[in-house]
């Protein structure tokens, strides 16, 4: 199985002060499930954005699909970016267009036929059970809504690598199992998923999943998944209502 | 897949930037800097036109006057100046003006019975020279002296001359005024293009990591000034069109010489009606630059 991604005593800092991120190193495989944990504040998100190049890091190696991403021109990071899906936590659905439009995005930075689109559009929002929902603004939309109107426009350019930043972070506990349904569907398709979360719950809905693990900017004991915090399963339980 | 296709624009893509408002500010901008550019560019070209015009008329035109108290003098004086200057190589025409017409031309000072009153008037000659060189002028001016002591010459480059020179001044004034409103827009389209990024920075950082190129993140933009800055020009373009119009028609009634020469040729008006076009152009190049520079800033 392929190295999809590749980290190597990868360190990020903002301006001057303490390293984000500090000496973190590990390699995703293609078409695998990767599930990234760490408390608030412990780097997840920092780690996320060099995985989908909105960000280089102060030091270390990072290789993304057979390429060092560190010393990439910036010209050749759009064509990389294409064969990345993001699901960012607060969506970032443009506002001003509608269920389908933003779904189609990708699509249409792609440069993809109209005709397609249309096609492809189509058949995402069924699979996101948003069919009758396609000319609505997101303002209208629930946030479970606008989460998998989120998670569709990542994953209809069929991208080699999902990053998902808390994509159930916003919503019910019912809701985040249909989200983790699609994602996990995606990568039965074979598309390598990393999705940063909180929710032990989740972890252990996805067997066979790998686990990734922040503190304070370290990667700790990332493969077998760790035990969770007797504290932060507690707290998930509660939160879930389970 | 879609990886590797080719980047084509469309319609739904350009309709990633809403319309914020304020969006169409831009339009009443470009109208009103066209329409300033396009009167300053239409009084410009119609200015170097009667200084050309003035030019033409002055170069090598010279006026011979006879001043002799005693009118028989005076004719026999100017018929004598006349046969020297039709001697003349360098004259290409000499031409009494009639006792008739400079009565009339004194008419308005001296009334109708200056003649009457017995007022010495001079007799004059209209002169064309082959030439409008100075030696020419030396010539004529010295031959003529020779066949009467009365004989005054005026060169008429030398009391025009100051009025060419005004005109050819505000000639080079309203291009500099068009090159001022010109450098203006693009500031303004600049300034406008970065400030639309900044407005839309959220739109664009979704855009930029979906895979879309700095090309065509400038391309929204680009539609979006062209739009804008089309009805801009439309608007000003023929808000000055009637404008010239009117002021074309108010100086043709005018009967003047000097004004008479400010006229638009077709080649004035093809540059007038381009304007508009290249303030469009300008618009789409400046924001496409603003856009491309914010955006090299940007991983």
């Amino acid at each position: 199985m392929a190295n999809i991604v590749q980290f190597e005593n990868v360190g990020l800092r903002y301006g001057v002060g303490e390293e984000t991120l500090c000496d973190v190193s590990f390699t995703l495989r293609s078409g695998q499930f990767y599930f990234l944990t760490g408390a608030s504040g412990a780097g997840k998100t920092s780690l996320l954005r060099l995985l989908y190049l909105s960000q280089r890091p102060s030091r270390g190696i990072i290789r993304l699909f057979g390429e060092d991403a560190v010393i990439l021109p910036r010209g050749r990071l759009p064509g990389f970016r294409r064969r990345i899906g993001v699901v960012f936590q607060d969506f970032r659905l443009i506002p001003h267009l509608s269920a389908a439009d933003n779904i189609a995005l990708p699509l249409r930075v792609a440069g993809m036929a109209e005709s397609e689109i249309a096609r492809a559009v189509r058949e995402m929002l069924n699979w996101i059970g948003l069919a009758e929902r396609a000319g609505a603004r997101p303002a209208t939309l629930s946030g479970g809504e606008q989460q998998r109107v989120a998670i569709a426009r990542a994953v209809i350019a069929r991208p080699e690598l999902l990053v998902a930043d808390e994509p159930t972070g916003n919503v019910d506990p019912a809701m985040a199992e249909r989200l983790l349904h699609l994602f996990q569907s995606l990568h039965r398709l074979g598309t390598t998923v990393v999705m940063a979360t909180h929710d032990w719950h989740l972890i252990e809905r996805v067997p066979g999943a790998h686990h990734l693990h922040l503190e304070h900017g370290r990667l700790v004991d990332p493969d077998p998944p760790m035990p969770p915090p007797a504290e932060a399963r507690a707290s998930t339980i509660v939160r879930s209502g389970l | 897949m879609t990886r590797g296709a080719k980047v084509r624009e469309t319609g739904a893509e350009a309709r990633a930037l809403d319309d914020g408002g304020g969006a169409h500010v831009m339009s009443w901008v470009i109208a009103i800097m066209l329409f300033l550019t396009l009167l300053a560019g239409a009084a410009g070209l119609a200015t170097a036109r009667a200084a050309g015009a003035l030019d033409r008329q002055m170069a090598g035109r010279l006026t011979v006057q006879i001043v002799e108290g005693e009118a028989q003098r005076r004719d026999a004086a100017a018929a004598q100046v006349l046969a020297v200057l039709r001697t003349q190589s360098d004259v290409a025409r000499a031409t009494p003006v009639a006792q008739a017409d400079l009565a009339r031309m004194l008419q308005p000072w001296l009334g109708d019975d200056a003649e009457a009153a017995g007022l010495p008037v001079p007799a004059l000659i209209d002169v064309d020279l082959t030439s409008d060189d100075s030696a020419a002028i030396a010539r004529v001016r010295s031959a003529v002296t020779r066949a009467s002591p009365a004989a005054r010459v005026d060169a008429h480059a030398t009391w025009l001359g100051p009025v060419g020179r005004l005109l050819d001044t505000a000639a080079w004034l309203a291009g500099a005024i068009i090159l001022l409103m010109l450098a203006a827009t693009t500031a303004v389209v600049m300034l406008a293009a970065r400030a639309g990024l900044e407005a839309h920075r959220g739109t664009i950082e979704v855009i930029h990591m979906l895979g879309a190129t700095d090309r065509q993140v400038a391309r929204l933009f680009q539609r979006r000034i062209a739009l804008d800055a089309g009805i801009g020009a439309v608007a000003g373009g023929v808000l000055a069109g009637g404008a010239i119009l009117l002021i074309a028609g108010q100086v043709g009634a005018l009967d003047s010489e000097l004004l008479g020469g400010m006229r638009l040729g077709p080649v004035d008006m093809g540059a007038l009606v381009a304007l508009p076009f290249g303030f469009v152009l300008l618009a789409v190049v400046a924001a496409r630059l603003a856009v491309l520079r914010q955006m090299r800033r940007m991983l």
